[in-house]
């Protein structure tokens, strides 16, 4: 679980991860607005099928990787969140056809 | 192309100009304060930024923090507000959000970036580069590394900045190094200390470290060290001494098992965030051919460079703790001792000139790097043997028993032989994560030196780009 410090003094944000919706603050990046609502599971590596999270928060270690409306993957960490965008999990092993 | 310019926002590559004079790779001090000063000798200059907004990772948020948040943080955060301020004033384009996955100083008459922002890429053309790119934290390899609820004290510090989000429930901090204890006082200040720090510090270290003591108690570093862990033992349970063993996942909760004295203890766990000091982050560099050399004291691949941070590269300078780790303050004189000598090269000043203006960079150099002599041997990291079913590489899965079993029966020479043989370093952190741990590997079963070993050779691109985006590029390059 996470707490904000500061709060009121942003404006909400509200997207969805997998279908479910998340309220977030203006100026958070993805990952911490996840992890700020209790989801700390973001995927499942690729070969072992491991659950995996945010690790870095600085762009180095690629686990925060989802899909924002259907994209590319892109790290959580390293992407503001935008009113009504649709993020969701990478799952690499149907991504590969 | 020079002339004076102002400070300009750029949202887009292609409002790039086609040349610099000096493309500067990170805004963290060592690159908003390289780019005030070539900036304000009338070079033409370009920031390229992973972040929203100035500040790297050790300033992060600082624009949109609140006096609250920025007391929080404490008095050497704030001090960046100084800087970020004077970058905003400095007359060269910013380009936030952006990635560089391509720099090549080898073909042509200057090097060449490849910028990915907005979904689209560029490559532009300059007359220097400084890399100013910072450091990452050494990746904490432990049985258990890769559980979700486990992560670098760093993030847990960049939570603080970037959203001020704090942990909740019962936290461990566990490490050894600075930052862990930063983080700690900043975790008590915020009214949520941590349930347990633990210190894997050796208790010989401060024996080892202490014929450099002088310099560390004359610095400002030793009383704010101490205030630092004096804050944490206050607001929390300080163990030393401890080696850690295993994060492990039980039924509905996860525990960290760590022993003290040969005696073993199991804690359970909300969160934990683990520490083991930072390197220099070398992808950028080592796909751009700069020379690597193993510090053996940092226990870190770092960029060679001469006394005003010009690499093995001519045309490429490396300054702040992406060369080697020092702290901001030595990054922000760093930083602008390599934009004097590259305003030199562009034959804005004389050698005489650049002297001048450099002396009281060198001056605060100096003083920056008082007392890091201590620091360093106090918190230098001891050779860890991992056990085989630790994972070395998150991205594919692959674990040190793996490669010590190839070591053993396969002509396995380094790691880039490694790599082909396993898709070890071949995911999307593209070793970044594995790199030291798989080098130390090598270098501890076959005797070889680090600077034998080496680190993975990476190439472009540094940072995943879709292939549509490298295609569109191709058409709109004329």
């Amino acid at each position: 679980m996470f707490t904000r410090l500061d709060d009121g003094e942003n404006t909400p944000v509200s997207f969805s991860f997998n279908a479910t919706e998340v309220i977030a603050r203006e100026g958070d990046n993805i990952a911490t607005a996840l992890l700020a609502a209790g989801i700390g599971t973001l995927r499942h590596a690729p070969v072992s099928q491991s659950p995996r999270g945010a690790f870095c928060m600085m762009g180095v270690c690629f686990e925060c990787l989802v899909s924002i409306d259907g994209g590319a993957p892109v790290q959580a960490c390293m992407t503001q969140v935008r009113s009504g965008i649709c993020v969701t999990g990478i799952a690499m092993q149907e991504d590969v056809a | 192309m020079s002339g004076r310019m102002e400070f300009t926002t750029v949202a887009d590559p292609a409002g790039l100009r086609p040349f610099y004079d000096l493309v500067v790779i990170g805004a963290g001090p060592a690159g908003m304060s390289a780019a005030v000063v070539a900036s304000g000798q009338g070079l033409s200059v370009l920031v390229v930024d992973r972040g929203p907004s100035p500040g790297g990772q050790i300033y992060r948020g600082i624009e949109q923090a609140t006096d609250g948040r920025k007391h929080l943080l404490g008095p050497d955060y704030a001090r960046g507000g100084t800087l970020v301020r004077a970058f905003r004033q400095a007359g060269c384009d910013y380009l936030p959000q952006a990635t560089v996955w391509h720099l090549d100083a080898a073909t042509g008459p200057g090097p060449k970036v490849g910028i990915s922002a907005c979904g689209r890429s560029r490559i532009i053309s300059c007359g220097h580069v400084l890399l100013a790119t910072g450091a990452m934290e050494r990746p904490p390899v432990l049985p258990g590394w890769t559980l979700p609820g486990v992560m670098n004290v760093g993030a847990a510090q960049i939570m603080l900045k970037a959203g001020g989000v704090v942990a909740d429930g019962k936290v461990i901090l566990a490490g050894s190094g600075p930052l862990l204890w930063l983080v700690a006082s900043q975790y008590a200040a915020a009214g949520k200390p941590a349930a347990l720090v633990l210190d894997t510090t050796p208790v010989t270290a401060a024996i080892r470290a202490l014929p450099w003591a002088g310099g560390f108690l004359s610095s400002g570093l030793a009383g704010k060290g101490a205030a630092l862990v004096a804050r944490a033992c206050r607001s929390g349970k300080v163990v030393s001494g401890v080696q850690l063993l295993a994060v492990e996942q039980r039924n509905d909760h996860r525990v960290l098992r760590y022993s003290k004295g040969g005696r073993e203890t199991e804690v359970e766990f909300d969160h934990l965030f683990l520490h083991q000091g930072l390197v220099p982050e070398i992808n950028l560099p080592s796909s751009a051919g700069l020379r690597l050399v193993w510090n053996e004291l940092r226990s870190a691949f770092e960029p060679e460079r001469d006394a005003w941070g010009i690499s093995s590269v001519a045309t490429i300078s490396v300054a702040g703790d992406g060369g080697a780790v020092a702290g901001a303050e030595a990054a922000w004189h760093g930083g602008a001792l390599a934009a004097l000598e590259v305003c030199r090269r562009a034959g804005r000043i004389a050698v005489a000139e650049r002297d001048r203006l450099a002396r009281p960079f060198h001056q605060g150099y100096r003083a920056a790097m008082r007392g890091r002599a201590f620091l360093e041997r106090l918190f230098r990291p001891g050779r860890t043997e991992h056990d085989d079913d630790t994972l070395l590489c998150r991205c594919e899965d692959v674990t040190a028993g793996q490669l010590r079993r190839a070591l053993a029966h396969l002509p396995v020479e380094g790691p880039n032989q490694w790599k082909a043989l396993s898709r070890c370093g071949m995911g999307p952190c593209q070793g970044r994560q594995c790199g030291l741990a798989v080098s130390t590997t090598i270098a501890a079963q076959t005797g070889r030196s680090m600077d034998s070993v080496g680190y993975y050779r990476l190439r472009t691109p540094v940072f995943p780009v879709p292939l549509a985006e490298l295609a569109a590029m191709e058409t709109a390059q004329e």
